[in-house]
């Protein structure tokens, strides 16, 4: 449904994305993760067709972004970032202007329906102006998906959304994802974790990890780290810990708090904590530290040792 | 087509939704009316003097009007949607930029065109006040002016609008140009030698408007400058949203 090859953009001297190849397929649900700047923005900018790349290819639906812009426009439903809408136009009058322009049959009964889907029956004529930060996210991925398109491409969906919001957000586009393609680009690492099929990393422009959310887990996770807690004193817990075989380290982090790392590919566990209750501690509490999405994160993008580029106008196009 | 007509009628719509549309409305109807009334007073009083015309007392102030008007109605047209970010809802459905520009203009120039129309009252309350009537012909020839004067107007509004984020300065913008159109330009023509005076002339939107369909002629040599205006003015405007994307 998506296909990226080779696709560059720069702003003026500036690159903001390089070299980009990917692609996704019908009914999964793709994560774009980077920090701010990295990239994600432009990237959704080219796929909908809102500006041409500087090099490169992508197509949408089987039609190349640039030269058959129209029919891409027509299959792609996009929530931009910051949801632009129209403050002085009620919701219904809102989602009918969009469903026109996309060419809806039945418009009318698409936006019943699809008012539903969002759940904002009870505010169809207000005006966009008194909708809150919540209810204007609901009503911009409302506008995505009044002409029920093949491809969904949402720019931070679910950013200021309180959490009731944002998880009736994600099982939303969890079920849009079933049958369709969904793009969503995210810097929240757990969202892309629970919702998206497959994550692609990127930092600077380039991809630098593409995998599912698990397989980028245990990529990295050949240790493994556990935190022990044990009650009182544990001094010399790290001591006794270290001296088991196949642990690499331990270290006190916190009053009754030692972690320790592991050698890969064998529990030592039970070890552990046999001498840890030989030794005489009271042993409360053992729990694997399993590396979540945001560790491999910065582990990935740490190599380069420039603090990330948080600034904006990579992606936002500012006032002249 | 469709697409043109669908951001047309948004347009004109959201005019009766805000309160500038009916600001410049009421002042315009409301000084053509005074001006109406004096000059219909003056012959009920005094009699045998002859009757005012439709040029004098409605065409005239009208076109003078709308010189300020129009930058107000168009300044927002597409500079709003820069600011806003939602010229990207719009560059990213299936529309195309030229489709987006004939659409707001077209909205905008209904809106005046409305305005426009109301004043007709005047005409007809005159034809049946005086005897044996006015001259009909002439009077519709004067609309005509006004109406392309107006789209042309628009047209360049449209290209202004197109071309800031700011509605501020596209409205002094737009306005400056219309002035020089309106009057200015016919300063150099006066002063330079006869063969440029002839371009500025030819550029005068006021020359184009004043000199012809005011009187009763309308002359295919004004038809065609007025609908020019029109077409350079929407096709700036395509060109100036086509280009923001490369950027």
């Amino acid at each position: 449904m998506i296909q990226v090859e080779g696709l560059t953009k720069d702003y003026g001297p500036r690159r903001a994305i390089e070299d980009l190849s990917f692609s996704a397929q019908k009914g999964e649900i793709v994560g774009f993760l980077g920090p701010n700047g990295a990239g994600k923005t432009t990237t959704m900018r080219i796929l909908t067709g809102f500006m041409p790349p500087t090099n490169g290819r992508a197509s949408v639906a089987g039609y190349d972004v640039v030269d058959e812009s129209i029919e891409v426009r027509r299959r792609v439903g996009y929530l931009p970032e910051n949801v632009p809408l129209y403050d002085d136009m009620t919701v219904w009058d809102y989602l009918k202007y969009m469903a026109d322009l996309h060419n809806v049959e039945d418009a009318e009964d698409r936006i019943y329906d699809i008012i539903e889907v969002v759940g904002m029956e009870e505010r169809t004529d207000s005006y966009i102006s008194s909708l809150s930060k919540g209810m204007r996210q609901r009503i911009g991925l409302a506008q995505a998906l009044v002409h029920e398109p093949e491809v969904l491409i949402l720019d931070e969906p679910t950013i200021g959304l309180d959490p009731s919001q944002i998880r009736g957000v994600r099982n939303l586009i969890q079920e849009i994802g079933k049958e369709r393609t969904v793009m969503l680009s995210t810097h929240i690492l757990s969202e892309a974790q629970q919702i998206c099929d497959r994550v692609l990393i990127i930092n600077k422009g380039h991809i630098v990890a593409e995998d599912t959310p698990q397989n980028l887990q245990s990529r990295l996770a050949g240790s493994q780290r556990v935190a022990i807690q044990v009650a009182g004193d544990e001094d010399g817990l790290d001591k006794v810990i270290s001296g088991v075989k196949g642990v690499i380290s331990a270290s006190v982090t916190s009053a009754g708090v030692v972690e320790f790392e592991t050698e890969a590919g064998k529990d030592v566990r039970p070890d552990v904590a046999r001498q840890v209750i030989k030794k005489k501690y009271d042993l409360l509490e053992m729990r694997p530290l399993g590396m979540s999405l945001e560790d491999i994160f910065l582990e990935i993008t740490r190599e380069d040792p420039a603090p990330p580029d948080l600034d904006d106008d990579f992606e936002g196009e500012e006032a002249e | 087509m469709k697409n043109i007509w669908t951001i047309a009628s948004r347009e004109y719509k959201l005019y009766f939704n805000t309160p500038i549309a009916y600001v410049i409305m009421g002042f315009i109807l409301l000084v053509l009316g005074l001006i109406f009334t004096i000059a219909v007073n003056d012959v009920a009083l005094g009699g045998g003097q002859s009757p005012p015309s439709v040029n004098a007392i409605v065409h005239g102030p009208l076109a003078f009007m709308l010189v300020f008007a129009i930058p107000a109605i168009t300044m927002r047209l597409i500079s709003e949607e820069n600011r806003e970010g939602t010229i990207e809802l719009l560059q990213t459905a299936p529309v195309r930029d030229w489709e987006l520009a004939v659409g707001k203009w077209l909205g905008a120039t209904l809106f005046i065109g409305t305005i426009i129309l109301i004043t007709l009252v005047f005409p007809i309350i005159l034809n049946n006040l005086v005897e044996p009537g006015i001259d009909q012909l002439m009077m519709l020839s004067g609309y005509l002016g006004i109406l392309l004067v107006s789209m042309a107007f628009i047209a360049l509004g449209v290209a202004i609008s197109s071309l800031f984020t700011s509605t501020v300065a596209a409205f002094f913008t737009a306005m400056g140009i219309n002035l020089v159109l309106w009057w200015l330009i016919a300063i150099p023509a006066q002063l330079s030698s006869p063969q440029f005076a002839a371009i500025w002339r030819y550029l005068d939107f006021g020359g184009h408007y004043n000199n012809s369909m005011a009187r009763g002629v309308i002359e295919l040599i004004d038809l065609v400058y007025f609908l020019s205006v029109v077409v350079v003015g929407l096709l700036v405007a395509s060109v100036s949203l086509e280009t923001k994307r490369w950027r």
